[in-house]
């Protein structure tokens, strides 16, 4: 039975993550490519984009894109199936903003008598979910592909269903290591047995970290395993011909896969919202002062802004890859997933096992 | 959620077919190919190196379909549990194995 308190905790917990990934990531994620390649490159990077003479270091340019796209003719190529690429912007954003929901941002709390567990969805497959939700987007991209009636649209979609695939498997298998440690699929279980900092993924498992992590970064299409969208190759890969806001549909699903991949990293290796040597109970009786519910509160607020914190950095370390490494070529990308990934997972699998028979790692 | 995620895609997708300026003729029509008229088209055979990717994904996902729920309870099932699969994993590295000597997953 639903009860009152229930659906508003529900829908203030949705209006909060569709906030936190489209409205803050999304926009963030574009700054941060712009500026940290900036950086990075010894450029200034963009600064004009001002809102009555406050430019905010060039904040204001992902939603000057923004407005800009919104404004931008709409156009289907002749000979495109029209409905089927109008679909395919929506099948690629609606994985991407779903996939969330099963990732724990924050532990349980007590707020006025009402308990809250920081997650939308507690479901007991959470891993299996957030798979299954992402492997949804190879629809978006071969659809868009296919509906282009573009040679590069369609080469483009090719590469990245056949590169999809691939890496996914890697990944998958990258996991099981970790599920044999903590038992559960729940990522919120997993999240709670990573209270302990010796029990964290990274310790235990930073191979499956780097191999993960690589998957990751083959599964969104980033560089440098971009060449779906190679755009001295392809054009613009599988969405060449979109234009206007079907266009920004595609770059928000992907800026929201990297949100959502690394906030799977997050819970997975780095113990979600967790802060070292601290647990969640522990950091409510320290804030006792502020009564239950100001303790509640703030101990809230902190283990958002810790799992915040640990997401963008991890962000930033995809962007620094991104602009650190030259695209490889296609068949280096199989060669990687096929030859060098799935058979190092299978070993990493091996190897928890009898670390965890043999006593090396220990039980959680 | 999924409906509010929809609710979302279909309102960016709403808005930009009202908003934004429509004028048609016939070259703009044309689909991109670095200026030219379309000199083939995207229907047609392609290289058959993706089916069999393809088929590759179905065997090896299918593998880690079988591993998710033995290693949730891997430590309850102990050495047993753990030479059974070891066993399995063996025999699809030894598929893997025999695709890479056949060169499936060569790319040239």
């Amino acid at each position: 039975m639903i009860t009152l308190p229930d659906l508003v905790e529900t829908v203030v917990k949705i209006a909060f993550i569709l906030g936190l990934t489209i409205g803050f990531y999304a926009p963030i994620i574009g700054w941060i490519e712009r500026k940290q390649s900036a950086v990075m490159q010894d450029r200034i990077g963009g600064n004009r984009a001002a809102i009555l003479g406050f430019t905010v270091i060039g904040l204001f340019h992902s939603l000057a894109d923004a407005i800009k796209l919104i404004f931008k003719e709409d156009f289907v190529p002749r000979g495109a199936e029209t409905a089927l690429h109008r679909l395919a912007p929506v099948i690629s954003v609606v994985p991407a903003l779903i996939a969330f929901a099963v990732i724990p941002f924050g532990g349980t709390y007590n707020l006025w008598g009402h308990e809250t567990r920081l997650v939308i969805a507690d479901l007991d497959v959470g891993v299996l979910y957030v798979f299954a939700i992402a492997s949804l987007a190879t629809y978006g991209v071969v659809i868009a592909g296919w509906a282009s009636n573009n040679n590069w649209s369609l080469l483009g979609a090719l590469r990245a269903a056949a590169q999809m695939f691939s890496y996914e498997v890697a990944m998958g298998l990258t996991i099981i290591g970790l599920v044999m440690f903590y038992q559960s699929l729940s990522l919120v279980e997993i999240v709670d047995k990573q209270e302990n900092f010796y029990h964290w993924g990274i310790i235990w498992h930073f191979p499956a970290f780097i191999l993960f992590l690589t998957c990751a970064i083959a599964e969104n299409k980033r560089i440098p395993f971009d060449t779906p969208e190679a755009e001295s190759e392809l054009v613009a890969g599988y969405f060449t011909e979109y234009s206007g806001m079907k266009f920004i549909m595609f770059w928000t699903a992907e800026f929201l896969e990297i949100v959502t991949i690394s906030a799977l990293c997050v819970t997975l290796f780095f113990g979600g919202h967790q802060i070292p040597f601290v647990t969640v109970s522990g950091l409510i009786d320290f804030l006792g002062f502020l009564g239950p519910n100001g303790a509640n509160a703030a101990a809230m607020l902190i283990g958002v802004a810790v799992f915040i914190i640990k997401l963008t950095l991890l962000i930033m370390l995809q962007m620094s890859i991104r602009w650190t490494l030259p695209r490889f070529r296609y068949d280096q990308v199989m060669k990687l997933g096929w030859k060098m990934i799935l058979p190092a997972s299978l070993i990493w699998i091996f190897l928890v096992g009898a670390g965890i028979l043999t006593g090396v790692m220990p039980a959680v | 959620m999924g409906a509010v995620a929809v609710g979302i895609a279909g309102a960016m997708l709403m808005l930009s077919e009202f908003l934004g300026p429509k004028h048609f003729f016939r070259e703009k029509m044309e689909p991109f190919e670095c200026g030219e008229n379309q000199i083939v088209s995207p229907k047609q055979r392609y290289s058959v190196r993706f089916y069999l990717i393809a088929m590759f994904f179905i065997i090896f996902d299918i593998e880690a379909v079988f591993l998710f729920p033995w290693a949730v309870i891997f430590q309850q099932l102990g050495m047993f549990g753990f030479i059974e699969m070891m066993i399995f994993i063996l025999l699809l590295g030894v598929g893997l194995i025999y695709v890479w000597k056949k060169g499936a997953l060569e790319w040239e």
